[in-house]
């Protein structure tokens, strides 16, 4: 097995399989398209699940790596490789784009192809970004997938979807252009080079650290999100369709956190401690003020958009106490987080796809009519507040233990999460599902189907086998997250 | 040199060959089309076909690799010539394919003069890519500028194509006149015209520093027209929007590849000494052009004008290469700057034929699908056209994987290699405002419901030549490396110190 490439497997297996599916052509062939889109993507799952078994957790290096001259002119490479940091993200995205394709099932009518397509395409965009170990190589990928996001939230989005599209494009766009000029003078300051794994080694003058930090930050702050630029993501998750949805949530979030690992951290170490403050700060706003502003949303989307930006702020906490603990809890938050608020997302398309409003004040009582579904919301929002024994406990219990170990101010206003997101979870759960039946729309609501039912379940499974057992996620991360942890603490002024 | 030495030396026409048989094919066009009766003009056009085709077989028959000179140091022939007249050929030959069916639906356009014209553009743009003397650069413009001028009017009875060709050969002459005055003040100052031999002179500490400047100043004015750079581009939205879209998809394309090439013979063959001052003015004019160009573009609703802000910030854009190759008086760095620069025009080129070859395609008779509007919901009515166009408008906006982002980032990376953070700065800000505009287009094809459903239709070579330009956008931008290589082996070859 190992002598296959298993990343290149992993990135153009969907994104063929995506132009396969673009063949297909009109409507038509919709029932086609589903097929074929279905296939690539449980076929993309199956060449990503050997990185998982054939992985070495006792090394940090680099593993499954390949590399092949790419521009030799500015001595760009294809060069592929993942750690106990990226191998799980790989895996996720590789699980979410199944998870896509069964969402968009019946919902999507029209453009079956392209909608599919667009998703296959993305997956392996993502799994390049974060298989990726040169600049230039992760910008590209970075920035391609932009594109089928775009066209997605545009095409098959909602009212709003024109704005939400352009005000997402735009967004990161301005992150990312400061992001490629930084790459640039890392590739003139280290003589030449684009791999990442160089530019970790050369030391780099405090005030040229400070500049690449920022820059670094401007991209991944933005693709976090981070409070203040974080206002782009409530507008794309609403006007989404509910797959966009899932795959923003659940692995483009997770974009922004990853770039922290791989590049600001380990580049511009010393520029980092000094930075910490302003990161811990915008961390605690997001968890803080943001968990406030998600409280008094009445679009469920936007209650859910607002919630993963106060979790994503949990995250970048933990990388910023430069703890093993904190930054594993981060990292299990962000892989639970995937699941948790993919799942959350989904349960809204499936109120939406039946009633076709994302407003609390029109729902209500929604146990009555259906029951198995309120079973597995329950689950989820249970998970999405922290509740221990699901995933959500897990990362966050780590992150929290950390900070106090940092700092008590800084755990107590981090804590609150726990009282917070109980808080808007719950309460928009109880006005959704609990009580008398609120109008005819409910009264008429059919519980969800077996399609429906197997995409929950899975879900399920990862949120509550995270809870229970993290073990599985934990063990491979380790020694990445020590190694990077140790080289993080070395200062790399001379 | 006595009058014994002087005697008369038959000039080495076989490095000229390629333009020779030009002349000849064009000649013959223009006599042949006299007893052509059919109203297609269809033997016109195979002939003019076939004028290109031949010329870039003789081209590349007769491409030595090495810097050959002939007509008295006139004329050269180096590698640099042979890949931008190839490029030249190339695009010229998909603008009349792209074209063929908007001609024949317009009465008008449909006359010999069009395929004549457009060989005796194409003659003036090999003519200045191939100039090593002051005075051949002066011709090929001219018979370039008379040609195109004439082929904006071509449409006699519309009163924009009238306006924007006497708008453009006005301006136009104005330039001519800046440009042979800055000429005629270099001449002054340092006693030669030939290119070569003014380097020389320079390099020896000749010449007159401040009519040298003088000259300096009233050349770059004529070089920046004719690329149409801030603030001598006010012709560019006028003709563009005001000429035939056949036309514009020529103006668009080809000659921008002529005007790269002046830029390089004149200011970094001739003039690298004075690098200091031209290189000060070439990032004025690039900060102004991304500036007007990006901003004004937003507020286009007729597709062809946006496509000209957006030429014109392209432009700047590629200028910013220019702009930075000589560091601190170091020229070690120039092959980087100036490659990224050719680099990106070729790829400019490239990703313009495609974006005017769509609007073409979309427009019938007596319907110009001019308006943004016009594209509409484009990817219900057909989505492989939908698709080259988005490709277009994503390689514009500098997005991987297409071209337009390598050429981009080729550029961007010799500005920070020079020094000048600022300036990139600058120009990634503009590029994200110039995003905008393409994302527009992008959102108005897939979008937006369709306006009209009439069905498009196009012939078998066209769909054929489109899907190749779009891929091509999109090859390029997966495998960068060769056409990179190209550019820097060919510009190490043409440039010599």
């Amino acid at each position: 097995m190992s002598g296959l490439p298993l990343l290149s497997l992993a990135i153009w297996v969907p994104i063929f399989s995506g132009l396969v599916v673009l063949l297909t052509g009109t409507d038509r062939n919709s029932p086609l398209a589903r097929m074929l889109a279905l296939i690539g993507a449980i076929v993309g799952l199956f060449v990503t699940l050997p990185l998982y078994s054939g992985f070495d957790t006792t090394t940090p290096a680099m593993q499954f790596v390949e590399l092949l001259p790419w521009i030799r002119r500015f001595n760009i490479n294809y060069h592929l490789g993942v750690d106990g940091i990226s191998m799980l993200f790989v895996i996720l995205n590789s699980f979410i784009t199944i998870i896509v394709v069964l969402a968009g099932w019946k919902v999507i009518e029209s453009k079956v192809a392209q909608y599919n397509a667009g998703f296959l395409i993305m997956s392996g965009l993502l799994n390049g970004i974060f298989a990726s170990l040169d600049g230039m190589l992760f910008y590209i990928f970075f920035e391609a997938s932009l594109i089928p996001l775009y066209l997605i939230i545009g095409v098959w989005g909602g009212p709003k979807r024109v704005y939400a599209a352009f005000k997402f494009f735009l967004f990161t766009l301005m992150g990312s252009l400061l992001f490629l000029i930084a790459l640039i003078y890392l590739y003139l300051y280290s003589g030449g080079s684009f791999a990442i794994q160089d530019w970790h080694q050369i030391p780099i003058p405090m005030v040229q650290q400070k500049w690449i930090f920022l820059a670094f930050l401007a991209a991944f702050a933005v693709k976090v999100p981070m409070w203040p630029v974080h206002t782009w993501l409530p507008d794309a998750h609403v006007e989404a369709p509910t797959g966009g949805s899932i795959v923003l949530a659940a692995i483009a979030l997770k974009l922004g956190a990853y770039g922290f690992l791989r590049f600001s951290l380990p580049i511009a170490p010393d520029a980092s401690h000094e930075f910490s403050w302003l990161i811990l700060a915008l961390s605690l706003i997001a968890v803080v003020y943001i968990g406030f502003v998600a409280l008094v949303q009445e679009d469920m989307k936007k209650l859910v958009a607002y919630s993963s930006i106060a979790h994503m702020g949990f995250v970048t906490l933990g990388f910023f106490i430069f703890s093993p603990l904190g930054m594993e809890g981060a990292l299990v938050q962000m892989v639970s987080h995937g699941f948790i608020a993919g799942a959350m997302f989904y349960c809204i398309g499936v109120m939406y796809d039946r009633v076709h409003s994302r407003m609390i004040v029109d729902y209500g009582g929604v146990v009555n009519t259906m029951p198995k579904f309120a079973a597995f919301f329950m689950l989820f929002a249970m998970a999405n507040a922290g509740l221990p024994a699901t995933s959500g406990f897990v990362g966050e219990f780590m992150v929290i233990l950390a900070s106090v170990k940092f700092n008590f101010w800084v755990a107590f206003a981090a804590a609150s999460t726990m009282i917070l997101g109980a808080a808007y979870t719950l309460w928009m759960y109880k006005r959704v599902v609990f009580g008398a039946v609120g109008n005819h729309h409910v009264e008429e609501l059919t519980d969800i189907t077996s399609r429906e039912f197997l995409v929950l379940a899975l879900l399920a499974l990862g949120a509550l086998g995270m809870g229970l057992y993290p073990q599985p996620f934990t063990e491979v991360m380790h020694s990445s997250v020590d190694e990077l942890l140790r080289h993080i603490s070395v200062s790399k002024i001379q | 040199m006595t009058l014994a030495e002087m005697q008369f030396v038959v000039p080495d026409l076989r490095i000229a060959s390629a333009e020779i048989f030009m002349l000849a094919m064009a000649c013959l066009v223009l006599i042949v089309d006299l007893f052509v009766k059919d109203r297609k003009r269809t033997v016109t056009y195979v002939l003019t076909q076939l004028a290109l085709l031949g010329s870039a077989v003789v081209t590349v028959a007769t491409s030595s690799g090495q810097v050959s000179y002939t007509f008295s140091n006139m004329f050269v022939s180096d590698l640099m010539a042979d890949l931008l007249k190839f490029m030249v050929y190339i695009s010229v030959i998909l603008v009349l394919f792209y074209s063929r069916a908007y001609v024949l639906e317009r009465p008008q356009l449909a006359k010999g003069e069009f395929y004549v014209l457009s060989l005796f553009a194409t003659l003036g743009m090999m003519v200045m890519i191939s100039a090593s003397h002051f005075l051949t650069v002066y011709i090929g413009i001219e018979l370039l500028s008379l040609s195109l001028y004439a082929m904006v009017a071509l449409n006699r009875d519309s009163i924009p194509a009238t306006e924007a060709s006497m708008k453009y050969f006005v301006l136009g002459a104005l330039a001519s006149g800046l440009l042979l005055y800055g000429m005629s003040m270099i001449y002054g100052a340092t006693g030669t015209l030939e290119i070569a031999a003014l380097a020389g002179r320079l390099f020896g500490g000749e010449g007159n520093g401040i009519i040298l400047s003088f000259g300096l100043v009233f050349l770059m004015a004529g070089i920046a027209f004719k690329l149409g750079v801030v603030p001598f581009h006010m012709w560019i939205p006028d003709v563009y929007h005001g000429a035939p879209t056949a036309v514009t998809l020529f103006i668009a394309s080809a000659p921008k590849l002529a005007a790269f090439a002046i830029v390089i013979r004149i200011l970094v063959n001739g003039l690298i000494v004075a690098s200091r001052d031209w290189q000060a003015m070439l990032i004025i004019l690039s900060v102004l052009s991304m500036a007007v160009g990006n901003f004004a573009a937003i507020a286009q609703t007729n597709i062809k004008r946006m496509l000209a802000y957006s030429a014109i910030s392209h432009m700047g854009f590629m200028l910013l290469g220019m702009a930075t190759g000589v560091i601190d008086g170091d020229v070690r760095f120039i092959f980087n700057a100036y490659s990224s620069s050719m680099f990106y025009v070729v790829t400019y080129v490239l990703t313009s034929l495609g974006a005017f070859g769509t609007i073409l395609l979309l427009s019938r008779a007596g319907f110009e699908s001019d308006e943004i509007s016009d594209f509409a919901g484009l990817n219900k009515r057909n989505s492989w056209y939908a698709a080259i166009m988005m490709m277009m408008m994503f390689s514009m906006a500098g997005i991987p994987f297409f071209v337009g982002f390598f050429a981009k980032f080729s550029v961007l990376q010799a500005v920070v290699a020079a020094g000048h953070l600022w300036l990139a700065l600058a120009a990634v800000f503009f590029s994200l405002v110039g995003a905008y505009y393409y994302l527009r287009v992008v959102k108005v094809m897939y979008f937006d419901a369709p306006a009209n459903a009439v069905p498009i239709k196009a012939s078998m070579d066209v769909k054929l030549l489109m899907s190749a330009n779009g891929l091509a956008v999109a090859l390029i931008g997966i495998f960068p490396n060769g056409l990179m290589m190209l550019c820097a082996t060919s510009l190490t070859n043409s440039i010599a110190f």
